[in-house]
């Protein structure tokens, strides 16, 4: 059994201006221990793509269709009370802005106790503090700093913190939401070196939000690509990079610079990502593709098959679509 | 080639304000030393580029140069001619050879002018041209950074455009004087990787068609050697490394550089790279270490690094590195 599945989820968001459908049938499933990326533009829907697992999707967000199931079990039909119970213990979240993600006036010990206790009533306060010591060394921090606040640490030793957070309770799956986009380089490298170990040593799954390829690529087994809400392209990270079959991932691959390449030739993606208030109808990709036809203007394309477990939305693999003008 | 810019020795030291208690009991003023002893030059024709991480003093020194704000020492040099001490009417002329695009394109545009006026009004302040030979102009401009059909954007509000369109925007406001050198901060850090691209190929098309020279700062160095001719490694308010591209990448020479290099993710997965590990996180510009000003976290400091500060030496031709172990 997967640890987690989702099969044709769909969230929306109902504002006054019209509805939003911001994540649109995706379907997915993630074993124990497995890293996957989520890869896409602002606005492509990742980030509630990632919340909807937590059923944190803020208002006016509702999971309007599809399934979520947590080791079997289908989280949209919990009640709130045991969904809570799931939320850290089961899987946990980091947000992608350490500076706001943590309480200012609270120590940094008391973080970590209240989760503790929350989800462990019976655990002695002194038992928690000894855990608490024991993340924060694992994490590269002095343990002495337990009662230091927030605003003490710098941003790239807060993240350690929403890491230690999210792993206190050992969960099966842990969502970084660009956990490093706030950072500078050399942090960031650090941080995602931390995951990588703290994963491999706890044996949880991981996935990685990012809208920085280079990053999924290095570090995930498998990546989603996320276009305006739809899941455009889903692959493991090799296939993908040796063979992406979308436009837009094609585009998207050729667009991002390479260190270790010289006299690299970058192409760029026409044209903007659409509103999401009143998207092409069809692919949504079509206004920007040049591949594109009469056809994805008109019909969505279905989720293909291409063999290697290698999935593409888009007409160009379908039978017809090869065979089409 | 003859430079453009030069600057020397700038320093730029903002103040650290102080409670009234503190302001009571000590006299000692404390300074962040943004920009600390910095010189290099721009030719003509070139991008120069100054990389670096978060606070170490690339954007200030691009305000700088382009006299936004005023240093605390040292000179800048335009064509030839000190700059530094200019004020009121030789400033503004001044302002019209020189441009400078931010990096947060919601911000840089006024939200309550349309897209027409925002883009001529730098004709209107220097008095170059009004009514229908600036729409003209205006809308030549617009038409070049690739807002066409410029009649359709002229009358838009910023909000009603994409973080692209706006930058494109920026960059048009930023010709329309037809600058001899522009100083680009950031340009396409927040915008989705997918359009970075078409901006900075319209900055290269510009740099050909237009003649100009670059001043480009930016903290990704992938795209620092995509576009750059020369690059500036800058390291709590000093250049510390500084070369053509070609050197810099092939052979980084300060410890710096070197785990700066290797921490940055190259988009292939087979590919294994070995991180260069650094100890500690950047000290703060208030209290800058002695010495050489990285040698706490550098795993090959000697003794005399803590003391003396190294001087920046040309180690081959077109490279520059700060650092005793050269």
């Amino acid at each position: 059994m997967p640890l987690l599945e989702i099969s044709s989820l769909g969230v929306d968001y109902r504002t006054s201006r019209g509805t939003v459908h911001a994540v649109e049938d995706v379907s997915f499933s993630l074993e124990k221990g497995e890293t996957l990326g989520l890869a896409g533009e602002s606005g492509s829907g990742k980030s509630t793509l990632g919340l909807s697992i937590m059923r944190l999707v803020p208002y006016p967000g509702v999971i309007a269709k599809g399934r979520i199931k947590i080791g079997g079990k289908d989280i949209l039909k919990l009640p709130e009370q045991e969904m809570r119970l799931i939320r850290g213990r089961k899987v946990a979240y980091v947000f992608q802005d350490p500076m706001i993600s943590l309480n200012p006036v609270k120590r940094i010990g008391a973080h970590f106790t209240e989760l503790i206790n929350t989800h462990e009533p019976t655990t002695r306060k002194e038992a928690a503090f000894e855990r608490t010591s024991d993340i924060l060394k694992n994490l590269g921090l002095l343990p002495e700093r337990i009662n230091d606040y927030p605003h003490q640490f710098s941003g790239g030793m807060r993240q350690r913190i929403m890491i230690g957070l999210a792993i206190a309770l050992n969960p099966d799956l842990v969502i970084a939401d660009e956990p490093t986009t706030a950072l500078d380089v050399i942090v960031q490298a650090k941080i995602l070196d931390l995951l990588e170990g703290l994963r491999k040593t706890y044996g949880m799954a991981l996935i990685l939000i990012s809208h920085d390829v280079s990053i999924l690529l290095e570090r995930c087994d498998k990546i989603i690509v996320m276009y305006a809400g739809h899941m455009v392209e889903y692959a493991n990270s090799t296939e993908l990079h040796k063979n992406p079959k979308h436009p837009y991932t094609q585009g998207l691959l050729q667009s991002i610079p390479n260190i270790e390449l010289t006299d690299q030739k970058l192409s760029a993606i026409p044209g903007s990502p659409p509103n999401m208030l009143n998207p092409p109808k069809g692919c949504r990709f079509w206004p920007r593709c040049s591949h594109a036809k009469k056809k994805c203007s008109s019909k969505e394309p279905p989720l293909i098959d291409v063999g290697n477990n290698h999935f593409v939305r888009c007409f160009l693999y379908t039978e017809e679509g090869a065979n089409n003008e | 080639m003859s430079e453009i810019i030069k600057a020397e020795q700038l320093k730029k030291y903002f103040p650290v304000q102080k409670s009234f208690l503190e302001q009571l009991f000590t006299r000692k003023m404390s300074y962040v030393k943004a920009v600390d002893d910095v010189t290099f030059s721009v030719k003509k024709g070139e991008i120069f580029t100054l990389a670096g991480e978060s606070g170490c003093g690339k954007t200030t020194t691009g305000r700088l140069v382009v006299r936004l704000l005023k240093p605390t020492s040292g000179a800048i040099y335009f064509n030839g001619e000190d700059v530094t001490k200019l004020e009121g009417e030789k400033l503004r002329l001044l302002r019209r050879k020189m441009q400078i695009i931010f990096q947060d394109p919601y911000a840089s545009l006024n939200p309550r002018m349309r897209l027409g006026d925002a883009v001529g009004h730098p004709l209107e302040i220097h008095g170059l041209a009004t009514g229908e030979e600036k729409q003209k102009i205006v809308l030549d401009v617009l038409d070049k950074v690739g807002l066409s059909p410029p009649e359709q954007f002229i009358d838009l509000f910023p909000h009603q455009l994409s973080g692209g369109q706006r930058q494109r925007a920026a960059l048009a406001r930023s010709i329309i004087l037809k600058p001899d050198f522009i100083v680009a901060d950031e340009p396409v850090s927040m915008i989705d990787v997918s359009l970075r691209t078409t901006i900075i190929d319209l900055m290269l098309g510009f740099r050909k068609k237009l003649g100009l020279t670059y001043l480009f700062i930016t903290h990704d160095l992938a795209v620092a050697k995509y576009i750059s001719d020369r690059i500036a490694i800058m390291y709590l308010g000093k250049i510390i490394e500084m070369g053509s591209k070609e050197r810099l990448f092939l052979n980084p020479m300060h410890p710096y550089t070197q785990a700066l290099l290797s921490a940055i993710p190259v988009p292939d997965p087979k590919r294994k790279r070995k991180m260069i590990e650094l100890k500690g996180e950047v000290p703060s510009a208030i209290n800058i270490p002695s010495g050489c000003r990285f040698h706490p976290r550098c795993s090959y400091k000697k003794d005399e690094c803590a003391e003396k500060e190294p001087q920046l030496i040309e180690v081959e031709k077109d490279h520059y590195v700060e650092c005793s172990l050269y």
